[in-house]
């Protein structure tokens, strides 16, 4: 009777075993779990696991500067303001600052922007120095820990150096109040100023809707080899080639301009997206700044990203494997491009384009609104979560004073 | 895009200040206003003297001589070379410009150690080009290959999972554009990534002719004879196709295939996503055919006779020209999309050959696929609504059903495919030659063509002009000797030009008469 019993028993639990086995395996065929070097973590809830306090801050931080350009939400820098909205309304938001894990400050500082539409930093110092002060005055908790439970969204092209030209962004180094904050930059590079040590990179804003809208359907036949589509030369700026990206984008036009698997140009084709769709390879080389909005298309439309940009730290690199993705390619290394694309083994092409299938990977890059489950803003929050609980040393004893708060150039110094 | 735009605009911003302010006379203004005190107007004396200079050095003079003034010896490990492929001098300068614009930057990294200071270094690069900068063809056939696994995955990934046989049934016979229309629908055929089973029923009996053509394809052909011959009028031609098709039916029943029955008329012309497409039928279905009314032109009537008639009449009906399934807002099947030929009425063709619109019927067989298993004898094997082979064909007593709707008792339940119709992949056109148009026999020339031109440099012993004058006689001759001949099917070499009399030719037909007079005539060596 026992042995029955057992019998049966284990019949139930093969049967069990089997079936989940069956089912991982038919989920296995089409796409790979994604686990990076924190783990299996994109699809984590962050809910629950820390709690945001956001700061009342007077709306001429953020809401008449929206007012004065609603051009803001449409760039590529668009995140902050979306990483506002998503917040106030999050479950993660408590609006008790005492049990809170962070603070977030919601001050818009890329949103000044010039009749072309791209956005000025000159003030952007100066604006984050005078939010800092409101509150530091006005609640005790920067004073606590001297901004290091605080998070500062700082989208632009060198993250909180506020400058888009390199050499003057290394000059002015991250802003001195923010040294001990977390930020949250697109900008990433390994051993640079301006990506301080503990920060979040999170990719650019692309619309949802328009790459969403310019889907085609998965078995239209991919029959281009490498795709592009941007400048080459800068010839306003720099004419000779060699500034601009390093002279890696003209690398690759000098060395692949009559190469029939290069599909590059500097055209803008209205048929862009489905192109990309088309294609196996999408260069993604660096430009004035390493990141670039073609990575995020990339991933979305399935084609492998080649990235061209020595250093680079990609968006949540802790929680996406990259190097299993995307494929890196040395900037000195660039003339052998063709090579070293088509020397890569076909088994490892088909399981990145498996991984890239992984729609959670699709998800954890975009910005939706409103906000879906496993986007980029709750791998932002993942993120924040994954830093916590705060190191005892984060809090400072009485009277003890880190910042400088007069470090800087003196044009920041101004009052905003 | 935009986002180009954007980049190369703000760059543009951007760089037009830095350059300014990049020169190490300037560093100090960032767009602020000009002063015009003394030492400004001096400053830029100097750096206008400088621009000159460089000007006519051909580099950045000034950034020279801002290192060779200011430099110490020190230079930190910062420095890594480029190689460039540009010239000596310029090298020269930008990596010197390179490590003074390091120096500049030094100060706020040298604090920390160098460990953490990146190996990317900012500043101007050189750009690499390998020294042969063009395709290799060993790397464009493994990218090709690459590329070819690729699709080959997807195609396992999102194309069709378990693909069936599809078994094409078409009727045919010999004509002169047989050749034309069967090419084509082979090579269609040829290309699927499917098993096909090519039913081919030839009105007249199997003849050699069309296996010949058959045997090209490298198919599974089931090649059967109809013994009737093919009619010349259009709707006894379309009766007997019925007929033929039927007869290819009666195959499948018999050797039981199993697969996706589907009705390929020799001169459609089928899409490959068609193909894709009807993988997806489970019994019966319509897909919807665009339907392409050869009108050829005709001495009697007007051509544009007809559009006037169809704009006064039927302003708000048009034609549509296709024909196939028709579905409500839900994707459902309402009815049906049939050819209006109402229009045509009376300017249609009577029989092949003739210079009016070839209509379609109401509904085209090739408009509809079905499950082989619809027509085998065991009733287990299909579903209720579906009447057997024999019992429709019993019932009609002439063996003879329109389409294929006659086999199922409840007309809805046949299937829209192609987005409920909305696609058009397949296209019906009847385009033939007279029904005693001639044809060489096998489209191979056999013997070779008598007509000979005379090549420009070859001396031919008789003048040109008398080509002319004998080719006259030579064309009405044979006129005359087509409309004796117009009853047989086999090519009679029309005209005989002599070969001029250098080689006699040994006719082989009735026209030696005429040939030897002109031979006769020609022979003057």
């Amino acid at each position: 009777m026992g042995n029955l019993s057992w019998g049966f028993i284990l019949l139930v639990f093969s049967a069990f075993f089997l079936n989940l086995d069956a089912f991982e395996l038919r989920k296995g065929q089409k796409t790979e779990r994604i686990s990076g070097s924190a783990g299996d973590v994109l699809e984590d809830d962050p809910v629950g696991r820390l709690k945001v306090f956001v700061y009342e801050l007077p709306s001429k931080y953020n809401k008449k500067i929206l007012q004065k350009d609603p051009r803001c939400l449409n760039h590529m820098f668009a995140a902050e303001i979306y990483m506002h909205r998503f917040l106030l309304s999050s479950p993660v938001r408590t609006l008790n600052p005492e049990e809170a894990d962070w603070f977030y400050t919601p001050v818009y500082t890329t949103c000044d922007l010039t009749p072309n539409g791209l956005p000025l930093p000159f003030k952007s110092p100066r604006m984050m120095r005078s939010a800092i002060q409101l509150i530091s005055s006005n609640w005790p908790y920067w004073n606590r820990t001297e901004g290091a439970d605080h998070f500062f969204i700082v989208p632009h092209d060198f993250g909180a150096c506020f400058h888009y030209q390199e050499e003057k962004a290394i000059e002015r180094g991250i802003l001195p109040l923010l040294q001990r904050a977390t930020l949250v930059q697109t900008f990433g590079q390994r051993n640079h100023v301006c990506l301080k040590e503990g920060s979040i990179t999170v990719p650019p804003y692309a619309p949802p809707q328009k790459m969403q809208s310019h889907l085609i359907p998965p078995s239209i036949p991919r029959s281009i080899f490498v795709y592009f589509r941007g400048l080459f030369y800068d010839v306003g700026n720099d004419p000779e080639g060699g500034y601009y990206a390093r002279g890696a984008r003209a690398a690759v036009w000098e060395n692949f301009k009559d190469n029939p698997l290069f599909d590059i140009s500097t055209e803008h084709p209205t048929t862009y997206y489905e192109d990309m769709q088309r294609a196996v390879f999408c260069l993604c080389p660096l430009g004035w700044a390493p990141w670039s909005p073609r990575l995020v298309e990339a991933v979305i439309f399935g084609c492998i990203p080649v990235i061209i940009a020595d250093d680079i730290v990609l968006p949540f690199a802790d929680a996406i494997p990259w190097e299993d993705i995307g494929v890196y390619v040395d900037e000195k290394d660039v003339p052998n491009l063709d090579t070293i694309l088509t020397s890569i083994p076909t088994e490892v092409i088909l399981r990145k384009q498996r991984l890239l299938a992984n729609p959670s990977m699709k998800q954890a890059m975009l910005f939706p609104h409103p906000a879906q489950p496993g986007d980029a803003f709750h791998q932002i929050l993942n993120g924040l979560a994954r830093k916590l609980p705060h190191d005892k040393t984060v809090y400072l004893r009485k009277g003890e004073k880190v910042l400088n708060w007069t470090a800087g150039p003196l044009a920041d110094l101004k009052p905003w | 895009m935009k986002l180009q735009a954007l980049q190369q605009s703000y760059a543009n911003r951007g760089r037009s200040n830095s350059l300014r302010g990049q020169s190490p006379l300037d560093s100090g203004m960032d767009g602020g206003g000009a002063v015009k005190s003394p030492a400004g107007i001096f400053w830029l004396i100097l750096h206008c003297l400088c621009c000159l200079i460089s000007l006519v050095l051909g580099f950045r003079f000034s950034r020279l001589v801002f290192y060779l003034l200011f430099s110490t010896s020190s230079i930190n490990n910062l420095y890594t070379s480029t190689t460039t492929s540009f010239g000596s001098a310029t090298d020269i300068a930008e990596s010197l410009s390179f490590t003074t614009s390091l120096r500049r930057l030094s100060p706020p990294v040298v604090n920390t150690t160098s460990a953490v200071t990146s190996r990317v270094v900012v500043g101007r690069h050189g750009i690499r080009i390998r020294p042969w900068p063009h395709p290799d063809p060993v790397e464009v056939m493994k990218a090709h290959k690459i590329i070819e696994a690729v699709q080959r995955e997807q195609k396992v990934q999102y194309g069709i999972k378990s693909p069936r046989t599809l078994i094409a049934i078409t009727p045919t016979y010999v004509r002169t554009f047989q050749a034309l229309h069967l090419t084509g629908l082979m090579h269609t055929l040829m290309n699927l990534p499917y098993e096909v089973v090519w039913i081919v029923v030839e009105a007249g009996g199997a003849t050699n002719e069309t296996a010949a053509l058959l045997e090209k394809s490298k198919l599974q052909i089931k090649h059967i004879g109809f013994e009737k011959k093919m009619p010349i009028f259009w709707e006894a031609r379309h009766k007997m196709e019925s007929q033929m098709r039927l007869r290819a039916l009666r195959v499948v029943r018999e050797e039981k295939l199993d697969g996706i029955v589907m009705f390929a008329d020799d001169s459609n012309m089928h899409s490959l996503e068609l193909f894709d497409e009807i993988q997806n039928v489970e019994w019966i279905g319509a897909v919807s055919i665009g339907i392409i009314a050869h009108s050829s032109r005709s001495d009697e009537e007007d051509p544009f006779e007809v559009h006037q008639t169809m704009d006064e009449e039927d302003e708000t009906k048009s034609p549509l020209p296709v024909q196939g399934p028709a579905c409500n807002s839900s994707d459902r099947l309402i009815g049906w999309h049939t050819f209006n030929s109402v229009i045509y009425k009376g300017k249609k063709a009577n029989y092949i050959g003739d210079m009016a619109i070839v209509l379609p019927r109401k509904l085209e067989w090739s408009g509809f696929v079905m499950n082989s298993r619809l027509v085998w004898e065991e009733a287990e094997f299909r579903p209720d609504w579906i009447k057997d082979l024999d019992m429709v064909l019993a019932g009609d007593g002439d063996d003879d059903i329109e389409s294929p709707l006659s086999l199922v008792k409840d007309a809805s339940m046949v299937e829209p495919l192609g987005r409920c119709g909305k696609k058009v992949m397949l296209w019906w056109l009847r385009a033939e030659a007279r029904a005693d148009s001639k044809f060489p026999s096998r489209w191979i020339i056999d013997p070779p063509l008598d007509m000979t031109v005379p090549a420009k440099r070859t001396p031919w012993p008789d003048a040109p002009p008398e080509l002319p004058s004998d080719t006259q006689k030579v064309s009405g001759s044979t006129t005359q000797e087509n409309t004796e001949k117009r009853a047989t099917k086999t090519r009679t070499p029309k005209s005989r030009r002599s070969s001029r009399g250098k080689r006699k030719h040994e006719s082989r037909n009735a026209d030696a008469r005429v040939s030897a007079r002109h031979s006769g005539e020609r022979i003057k060596l």
